[in-house]
């Protein structure tokens, strides 16, 4: 299955993994309180694609990952996971979840954490153990396994929350903004040991994130969102080859993408 | 690196005897001069014994008796009624917490069956459950332990079951959903998220039942019971002017109140290292 991410420059030929179909959420409807979180939303990601989300706080970002997670239910249009209905994806551990916030459990140190969704599907007790002590060298923490949480800093916590969505090597990773507290050196390797793991499975990800930069090194396609009411305002084709490295930073196209990505974003926060 | 703001378990666990004295040294102080002063007093006001014994003089009888009670062949009643209240206190323990905890998660299973009881339970908690002891005597005969124990299970079950079904309850929604993007069962959510979420409240109610239990048993002795039960033994000591006596016999309730609620304290440490741990850094 390596090398299947090469196809990224023609996605027509793969799988579609996730269809968005004029998908609009609506929270606290006829209510006084009710807020259009998302409006009228069609995307389609393809096996083997790397889609980051940017936009304003509030845009609805977390919002489209909970709807494609079946967390929360559309009020308007409708999904496909891996052609089937949303329910049956979760059901099926179809997907690996990074929330915004790490979410780790107090009573389970970091190893028992990691393992938690590998119970959850039934792994064996060898096989939980070594699943979870190989995700977490993943992320630069084999040697916290006996830890707990309270014990870790913000960002290795949420270094954990990564580890434990790796562990069970899901076809689908939905990231929420899973490095926002990371320092900057940190986040530039884990950066570096996302694309790797990208690059050698065939996995799909959907990333959200706040940084411009970020998006443009990661991503094969970058989603522009707009706020009040949530919206796609432009998807940009980030056509850098693969494999990204140290000097993809440093190169003219790098900064064109980047400048680019910038503008719409500035034009989505004047919309908003 | 970022690995370096990792704290070392085994450090902040561990705590020397040197560290221990000094968290308790606080206590020990006041206890001390409370006692003195005490003493001190009874003596300088002259204040007769059925007001107030002196400490030291307690403290005789409680070892006289306690002499008698290790002597073979010989018999102490304060330390028998000690045995009997102490069951009657943790037959009660036992089973109102037992009880309170299997329905507390028996109505976090079925959520109606808990919004149906909560407000009954919530009720039931501000009756004066004592004022039953009379009935329960009627109901289990005085001298029957069952109607002492009848009392505390009574008076320890509301508390604790609607402790425990708050912690069932009071669960954090990302944990929740995370549970939920996992796909995980019911049983498994209570499992592996309500139930260790629950421990912290369960084990604050079961160290007020720890104490309510005893007060509970030998309160309910009051009302009448055999000659050794606590209760019992305080009510004649003192009609019969033997105050000294009387007070050796609080005393011993008080012990075992301590007893009880160490026992609580010592589980509670062992079931949730991770919270104990927690708390005594911050
Ligand atoms: N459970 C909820 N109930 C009501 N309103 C909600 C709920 N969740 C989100 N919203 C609203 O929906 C909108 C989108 O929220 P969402 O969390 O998806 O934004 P976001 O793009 O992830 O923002 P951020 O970048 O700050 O994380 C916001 O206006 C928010 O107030
Ligand atoms: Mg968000």
């Amino acid at each position: 299955m390596m090398g299947t991410n090469s196809a990224m420059s023609n996605p027509n030929a793969s799988q579609q993994v996730i269809l968005v179909q004029g998908v609009s959420k609506v929270y606290n409807q006829n209510t006084d309180e009710q807020v259009i979180a998302l409006q009228d939303i069609n995307l389609e990601v393809c096996e083997g694609e790397f889609v980051s989300l940017i936009g304003p706080s509030g845009c609805g970002k977390s919002t489209l990952l909970r709807l494609i997670a079946d967390l929360i239910q559309p009020t308007e249009g409708a999904l496909r996971i891996n052609g089937k209905d949303p329910y049956r994806a979760r059901v099926d551990q179809d997907y690996g979840m990074v929330f915004q916030s790490a979410t780790l459990l107090d009573w389970r140190t970091v190893q028992k954490n990691v393992e938690l969704p590998l119970e959850i599907m039934r792994y064996s007790t060898s096989e939980r153990r070594t699943r979870a002590r190989d995700a977490l060298r993943l992320v630069e923490l084999d040697k916290f396994t006996n830890h707990y949480p309270w014990q870790l800093s913000g960002g290795m916590q949420q270094r954990v929350s990564i580890a434990r969505a790796l562990a069970f090597e899901p076809s689908l990773l939905l990231m929420d903004e899973p490095f926002g507290a990371l320092d900057e050196f940190t986040r530039e390797r884990m950066n570096m040991e996302l694309l790797r793991i990208w690059r050698e499975t065939n996995i799909t990800v959907v990333f959200v994130t706040h940084s411009i930069p970020e998006a443009i090194f990661l991503s094969s396609r970058v989603v522009v969102m707009s706020a009040r009411p949530g919206r796609i305002t432009s998807i940009v084709d980030i056509d850098l080859p693969y494999p990204r490295i140290f000097e993809t930073r440093e190169s003219p196209r790098y900064f064109e993408k980047v400048n680019i990505v910038r503008e719409l974003l500035r034009d989505a926060h004047e919309v908003g | 690196m970022a690995e370096m703001t990792g704290v070392s378990a085994s450090t902040s666990r561990r705590q020397s005897l040197g560290s221990r004295l000094r968290y308790y040294l606080p206590t020990i102080v006041v206890a001390v001069a409370v006692l003195v002063i005490w003493e001190a007093a009874v003596d300088i006001f002259n204040i007769r014994e059925f007001i107030l014994p002196k400490p030291t003089d307690i403290l005789a009888e409680f070892l006289a008796q306690l002499r008698t009670f290790l002597t073979p062949g010989e018999q102490s009643i304060l330390f028998e009624a000690a045995r009997a209240t102490l069951w009657s206190a943790f037959g009660g323990f036992i089973i109102g917490c037992g009880v309170g905890i299997v329905v507390a998660l028996a109505t976090a299973r079925w959520t109606i069956l808990s919004e149906a009881t909560m407000p009954f339970a919530i009720a039931a908690n501000s009756v004066p459950i004592i004022a039953f002891a009379p009935i329960m005597n009627n109901w289990f005969g005085i001298t029957n332990p069952a109607s002492k124990m009848a009392i505390v299970a009574i008076i320890v079950f509301f508390p604790t079951m609607i402790n425990t079904v708050r912690g069932l309850t009071l669960v954090d929604r990302g944990a929740l959903e995370l549970m939920t993007s996992y796909a995980a069962g019911g049983f498994k959510i209570l499992w592996a998220l309500r139930i260790p979420n629950a421990l912290p409240f369960i084990f604050s109610a079961l160290r007020v039942a720890s104490s309510l239990s005893v007060i509970g048993a030998v309160v309910s002795e009051f009302f009448g019971g055999p000659r050794a039960t606590l209760g019992v033994y305080i009510t004649q000591e003192a009609s019969g002017f033997n105050f000294t006596r009387a007070w050796a016999a609080i005393l011993v309730a008080s012990m075992i109140g301590i007893l009880f609620y160490n026992v609580v304290l010592l589980m509670e440490r062992r079931m949730m290292p991770w919270y104990h741990a927690q708390r005594q850094t911050h």
